[in-house]
């Protein structure tokens, strides 16, 4: 079975903390970047620190480094379906 | 691949994420009416945002984060077959979304003790923003408090499967898609975090 292979990969116990200890880190940044005085970059700022954040979480966590093609492709295609939805509400929304 | 019964662990995978993206797109819908709202109503939401409980908020971003990590850690136990180690990590996840759901008790006690509830007379009475914001904010978390309680169960059922010996190091799928499961809850907590305590 070729899926065997892209399964059995094991990720060590000091991996997965590293990757903690980042999500902590990075949580700790987003609560100190949100008491800054920054006006509308709070909201660009928040949102990329929790971008970052899902992007580990899915990446390790939840194994997607190491899945196969069909995963990656299919993850792109539900992001980028919800990104032309977020889009063009606000294409809307913002110009209306 | 085991003999006596057919596994299609590729398949049981692809379901799982097909379901999750389901998932992504519902809560990606509350959090586009979230922005649509946020556009039209800056100031209320700003307002009623500056009134959260920032503590709550944070803490419930680290137990998450911290039993995402747990339940990460079983699925690596569970492929080096030490069960023993997997019923532990599972115990703290469960442990965690136990945590979670009390904190989330106390934090909606002591708002609903303000008078903030939707359709609450102090809600109707204020600016309609503010109203719209937290009829999201008890959508949303609520939704998200349902999904922390469904998958604690589908943990639970996963540990005592694992300690029956029907999940094992050689057959585990159904663990691993109760860490994927709960990878979710994490996730959208992730960005719930930063739009109801946040941004504003």
């Amino acid at each position: 079975m070729t899926s065997e292979t892209s399964e059995s990969h094991i990720i060590g116990y000091g991996k997965l903390t590293a990757i903690w200890l980042l999500l902590l880190f990075l949580t700790a940044l987003t609560v100190w970047v949100s008491r800054q005085d920054l006006g509308i970059g709070h909201v660009w700022g928040s949102l990329a620190i929790a971008s970052a954040k899902a992007g580990l979480v899915i990446a390790f966590f939840m194994h997607m480094r190491y899945e196969g093609r069909l995963l990656r492709w299919l993850l792109f295609v539900a992001l980028l379906t919800l990104a032309i939805f977020i889009g063009l509400t606000f294409f809307d929304v913002l110009y209306r | 691949m085991s003999h006596p019964a057919h596994k299609d662990y590729a398949g049981s995978k692809l379901g799982m994420w097909l379901f999750l993206f389901t998932e992504l797109l519902l809560f990606g819908g509350l959090f586009l009416l979230y922005g649509a709202y946020l556009a039209r109503y800056p100031h209320e939401f700003a307002a009623a945002g500056r009134d959260m409980h920032l503590f709550f908020g944070t803490l419930n971003t680290v137990v998450l984060i911290t039993s995402s990590l747990l339940v990460a850690m079983s699925v690596t136990a569970i492929q080096q077959d030490q069960r023993r180690t997997v019923l532990w990590l599972l115990g703290g996840t469960i442990l965690c979304a136990a945590i979670f759901m009390f904190n989330k008790y106390l934090e909606w006690s002591a708002e609903i003790g303000r008078g903030i509830y939707p359709n609450s007379p102090k809600l109707v009475a204020g600016p309609p923003g503010e109203s719209v914001f937290y009829s999201l904010y008890y959508l949303t978390v609520g939704l998200h408090g349902l999904h922390v309680l469904v998958g604690g169960t589908l943990l639970a059922v996963v540990a005592l499967r694992v300690k029956k010996g029907s999940i094992h190091g050689g057959d585990y799928v159904l663990l691993e898609n109760g860490a994927l499961y709960w990878h979710l809850v994490d996730l959208i907590w992730i960005f719930i975090f930063p739009f109801y305590y946040l941004i504003l």
